[in-house]
């Protein structure tokens, strides 16, 4: 029994039955194929997770997105004080994360690529582009630059879904997406 | 008594007098490592209660109607509730088991049992200066405690007795079987059980090392000696401990799974060469589980991530499949040859399931496999990670491995445990027999639900999915309320499975029938177990194991759709990299 010593001492000459032996293969190959799913994503598929990230001191990194929202600010999002920024596409784009909030709001256009910058000033904070449901972890001292391509239009939000603190569940951002050449 | 004829044997230690002879089972159990046996586990119950209540307020709070806490008791209750369940009541049963798995199975007396009672009161010590930090509310960091964000130093010391207690007593449990074998208490190979705990604290040697790694530098920052724990290395080293200790559990639960077919139908592994070989990929592999947690962060490489969150080509992943056919198929080799033959399944619809030791195991290899294997690995595939990282997904998995498969097999063994250690009648035996049952469905409930909400992109840790008092505002779609308020039922069900355990575990202590003479029923119909049996392979004879085939189909069968399904939704989202 599996309680007491096993009758033949060397248990590792027994001979394995034929049942067995066929799962072993079957769940070994399975475990291949699951392996290898991962590898031609990578080259062959659309949504990979980002290998491009650098160092940053958080101050610099929140000069750079001040310096964008100077740039490019449309509009105020609502009445909550964040400016809505509209990049020109194929450009650097700056999301922070701090306690508690994503600043500033972003405005795509469809079908064009941005280099979407993230980072924390303070804790971690956990991106969560809602409904698409893209999840991405935010670093303090970390920028991670995500290539994007949003390929539908309509209003997007950033859940927070690190736990940042008391006011965690108040943190959401805005990421609008309009036609090719509209908004700004 | 004893002692004065051991005198006689020259040269020998004079031990007999602390030994008793288990009338059930014929083995030598000796009286110091059951009372350490016993203690262990009565902690652990106790912090299962304390445990599971936070975790029923937690459920009962992101019910968005019903709500119960407020935002600063939700994330207290929360940090408790990860705390006391996931670590503190699985840690103490798991230490009763190696005790349990080494000792007692091996005939053997324990090393040192005055170092033992050390490992204990540091442990316990550990366990409640870490609840006290929680409790006073400068700690609600989570379980995970992820810097910069800091908890009162408290909360890390704690945390580091704890897991030096842990390392004393597996320590304890290693020298328990170098004892047995100079003092030969047993034949040829250690029991497939006791080589799982084998498997169980090699592992805790890795993980509680990892956990010391970084738990010392963060203690030591939370005092002011050290500026800055990078947040990217704390959370690669935290994982070593955090992840890989839940193969601690997965590696002990299966033992449990095999001790409780062995006890309740006197199964025999298949093959031991199998089994045992399964438990060896646990300890080479899984160790890389850290990347589960690393793969939509900043700084690591894809060529890391796949390597590591794979398990290197999933190879655990593998043993846990194999245990996953092992485990029913010896139950069926077994009761086949009890005569249950006709048809495929009548050796399964013939199985003690008024038993809840088997009902409560049965569940649990089930439950394990189809709800928390499936979803683990869908969940840890690098891209489809993107879709579910830091969602309910994440707490609904692994609510199906740590609860549906490790809490529900402790559970179960405990009604095998209160007869042989205890030495006492379970009492209130119709609860006992339902307590399986209706706990098992709340967690299966809690976990289905979870991933529901998860998928729908709902964020765990997360006090207000309605976001009242946020600036910008977003709704998620009606289904996701739904799911969080199915969650709180199937919570409020497995709460009521909690007590009935609690109930039944500290009734029988305190007040059930003395059964010193061995346990009134049977624990299986069949031969007496005697020391001197030794196993031999349960496939011997019956090569044949239809049933299992067909439980296995359907279960490779789903996991391999459910995770292109994953791969079909992953392909819907915005092209990124």
């Amino acid at each position: 029994m599996a309680i007491t010593p096993p009758a033949e001492r060397l248990w590792w000459k027994e001979p394995i039955a034929r049942g067995e032996l066929v799962w072993i293969v079957i769940a070994f190959l399975w475990g291949l194929i699951m392996f290898g799913m991962m590898v031609w994503w990578h080259l062959n598929g659309q949504q990979n997770p980002s290998n491009e990230s650098y160092r940053i001191d958080p101050l610099v990194f929140g000069e750079r997105a001040e310096a964008m929202a100077e740039a490019y600010t449309v509009r105020e999002d609502g009445d909550s004080g964040i400016p809505v920024v509209h990049p020109p596409p194929g450009s650097d784009v700056y999301m922070l994360a701090r306690l508690w909030e994503w600043w500033p709001s972003l405005e795509f256009e469809k079908g064009q690529t941005y280099r979407l910058h993230l980072s924390s000033m303070d804790w971690q904070h956990g991106f969560s582009l809602q409904p698409n449901n893209i999840n991405l972890q935010v670093h303090p001292g970390y920028d991670m630059v995500v290539t994007l391509t949003p390929t539908e239009t309509g209003t997007f939000s950033v859940v927070c879904n690190e736990f940042c603190g008391v006011g965690h569940h108040t943190m959401v951002g805005k990421i609008y997406v309009v036609d090719a050449g509209q908004g700004g | 008594m004893a002692t004065t004829t051991e005198e006689a044997f020259a040269g020998r230690p004079a031990v007999d007098a602390r030994f008793r002879i288990c009338p059930a089972t014929g083995l030598k159990v000796h009286l110091a490592a059951q009372t350490l046996i016993k203690a262990n586990a009565v902690v652990a119950v106790v912090f299962l209660a304390i445990g599971g209540l936070f975790g029923l307020l937690v459920a009962l709070t992101r019910w968005q109607t019903i709500h119960i806490l407020p935002a600063e008791w939700f994330y207290l209750a929360l940090t408790a509730h990860g705390l006391d369940v996931l670590l503190v009541w699985i840690i103490f049963f798991e230490v009763a088991i190696l005790y349990f798995a080494s000792a007692i199975l091996l005939n053997s007396r324990l090393a040192t049992p005055k170092l033992a009672w050390v490992a204990f009161a540091l442990m316990l010590i550990g366990a409640l200066v870490t609840n006290v930090a929680v409790l006073q509310g400068d700690s609600s960091v989570m379980f995970t405690s992820y810097p910069p964000m800091q908890a009162n130093p408290n909360f890390y010391l704690g945390l580091i007795l704890f897991a030096v207690g842990t390392l004393i007593a597996v320590a304890i449990f290693f020298a328990t079987l170098v004892i047995a074998r100079e003092e030969k208490t047993y034949e040829g190979s250690i029991p497939l059980v006791t080589f799982g705990a084998v498997t169980a604290a090699v592992i805790a040697v890795f993980t509680l090392t990892s956990g010391a790694i970084i738990l010392i530098p963060t203690y030591l920052w939370s005092l002011g000696f050290i500026s800055y724990i990078d947040p990217l290395m704390y959370k690669l080293v935290w994982w070593g401990m955090g992840h890989s200790s839940q193969q601690i559990n997965v590696a002990a639960h299966v033992a449990v799974w095999y001790a409780i077919a062995a006890l309740t139908l006197g199964v025999k592994p298949l093959s031991e060469k199998v089994s045992r070989t399964a438990f060896l990929m646990y300890i080479l592999f899984l160790q890389l589980a850290s990347a589960h947690h690393l793969l939509v962060e900043p700084g690591l490489s894809s060529e890391w991530k796949v390597f590591n969150t794979s398990y290197a080509l999933y190879l655990a992943v593998l043993g846990s499949l194999i245990h996953g056919m092992t485990v029913p198929g010896a139950i069926e080799a077994a009761q086949r040859k009890k005569g249950f033959t006709n048809g495929i399944f009548e050796w399964l619809r013939r199985a003690p399931w008024h038993n809840p030791a088997f009902a409560g195991m049965f569940m649990s290899l089930v439950m394990f496999g189809f709800l928390g294997g499936i979803s683990g690995v869908v969940l840890g595939t690098e891209q489809i990670n993107i879709m579910l990282h830091n969602t309910l997904y994440v707490p609904g998995h692994f609510h199906a491995t740590v609860v549906a498969g490790t809490t529900l097999a402790f559970m179960a063994i405990t009604y095998l445990v209160l007869p042989l250690i205890f030495q006492r009648e379970v009492i209130l035996p119709k609860v006992a027999q339902w307590q399986p049952y209706v706990f098992g469905v709340g967690v299966a409930g809690i976990s289905l639900f979870m991933m529901g909400a998860g998928t729908l992109g709902v964020s765990r840790r997360h006090w207000d999915i309605n976001f009242t008092d946020a600036a910008l505002s977003f709704d998620y779609p009606a289904a996701a309320f739904l799911m969080l308020g199915l969650n709180g039922l199937c919570a409020l069900l497995a709460a009521l499975g909690g007590l009935m355990y609690v109930v039944v575990v500290v009734g029988t202590v305190l007040f059930g029938k003395k059964c010193e003479d061995g346990p009134a029923k049977p624990l299986e119909e069949g031969p007496p177990i005697g020391t001197a049996a030794v196993s031999s392979y349960g496939s011997a004879g019956t090569f044949a194991l239809p049933g299992t085939y067909v439980l296995v189909t359907v279960f490779f069968t789903a996991f391999v759709l459910y995770y292109f399904v994953n791969w079909k939704y992953l392909s819907e989202l915005w092209p990124m990299s």
